[in-house]
């Protein structure tokens, strides 16, 4: 099993990665608040991770919600609730829990492509492989749902 | 993207004003070079010269949680007592320790490690005694050795029944140096010896 790494090494690991993720999504202002969101969140759920294995699909994930919160957060006010933003948060949730049983790579994949749309490339800098092995990854998560979800 | 400073300070600062570290540390300078100073919420958990950081790091997780952060606010409170202590302006820490991560005979005589005065020395005979195991002398040689938090527990002040420095884990060096420090006297000074 993977052993989990002090806090310290993961942070340092993935930190500029997130950055530049958020940055991306929110713009390079807004992205400090939600990475400090991201990194504390993270910080919350560490202790009940049971292995070490894909920390950077995981805080990837995080990092998706974070930016979805934030983007929502700011648009919002004063408009009304079926935006294309609230209509996603569902699918998300959904997807997380939904995908459960899959491998690890294949379920990160899915909840990144279809839960908060992530373009391949990003998806491939979460799970630390290339666009065509994303590609493939999800596209292996949704066979194995529709499998069993028959 | 590169995370600039200000941005990993507040990080940092965040994490610990919301109490979420297991254990957080910092690197101290000190006349004996840099030191690597660490403290929970229950005080401080460890101090190391030479320190490999990842190392370190993988320590306090075993010993305290995954959560090891650096943090330098979390550690003020020690870099000013240790500043003050170098600088001669302090005589006893009045720092609270976390031991937990070490045994119950570890414990005990650090806990009588404790109540040697600055500036005095004991030998580890006498420590093996007051801590209940007269015949102990080695064991606590051992626990001196292993002493996780050097200088606020003043390991450096324990030495052999002849008055030799004997060892020390920073080093016979630093170990002499800390003595001076208090204006202990060395027997490797002095023609007397206990």
């Amino acid at each position: 099993m993977t052993p989990i790494p002090p806090f310290e090494r993961f942070y340092l690991a993935h930190r500029e990665p997130i950055l530049g993720f958020l940055a991306r999504r929110l713009g390079r202002e807004r992205a400090e608040d939600a990475f400090q969101e991201t990194f504390l969140r993270a910080l919350r759920a560490y202790p009940r991770l049971e292995h070490g294995l894909h920390l950077r699909a995981w805080v990837f994930t995080i990092a998706s919600r974070v930016a979805l919160d934030e983007h929502r957060r700011s648009t919002s006010a004063g408009e009304p609730p079926d935006t294309p933003d609230a209509a996603r948060r569902p699918a998300y949730a959904e997807l997380e829990h939904l995908t459960d049983g899959l491998p690890p790579t294949e379920r990160a994949a899915v909840v990144l492509r279809f839960g908060y749309d992530l373009p391949y490339a990003e998806i491939a800098d979460a799970l630390g492989s290339n666009e065509q092995a994303a590609r493939q990854a999800a596209s292996s998560g949704v066979r194995r749902l529709r499998k069993e979800l028959g | 993207m590169t995370v600039s400073p200000d941005l990993d300070r507040r990080f940092r600062a965040a994490a610990e004003a919301a109490e979420l570290i297991d254990a957080a540390y910092d690197l101290v300078d000190s006349p004996l070079g840099p030191l690597f100073v660490a403290a929970t919420t229950r005080g401080v958990c460890r101090i190391a010269y030479d320190a490999e950081p990842e190392q370190e790091e993988e320590r306090l997780a075993r010993g305290f949680g995954l959560r090891v952060l650096r943090a330098p606010r979390a550690v003020d409170s020690v870099r000013r007592e240790l500043a003050d202590y170098f600088e001669g302006r302090r005589r006893r820490f009045d720092l609270a320790v976390d031991l937990r991560a070490g045994g119950e005979f570890g414990r005990a005589v650090l806990a009588e490690l404790a109540r040697v005065p600055f500036g005095e020395t004991t030998t580890y005979g006498t420590l093996a005694a007051r801590a209940g195991r007269p015949r102990a002398a080695r064991a606590v040689g051992t626990v001196m050795n292993r002493n996780p938090i050097p200088i606020v527990l003043p390991c450096h002040r324990v030495v052999g029944s002849t008055g030799k420095l004997v060892g020390y884990a920073g080093g016979l060096a630093r170990k002499e140096l800390l003595l001076e420090l208090e204006g202990a006297r060395l027997a490797t000074h002095s023609s007397t010896s206990r």
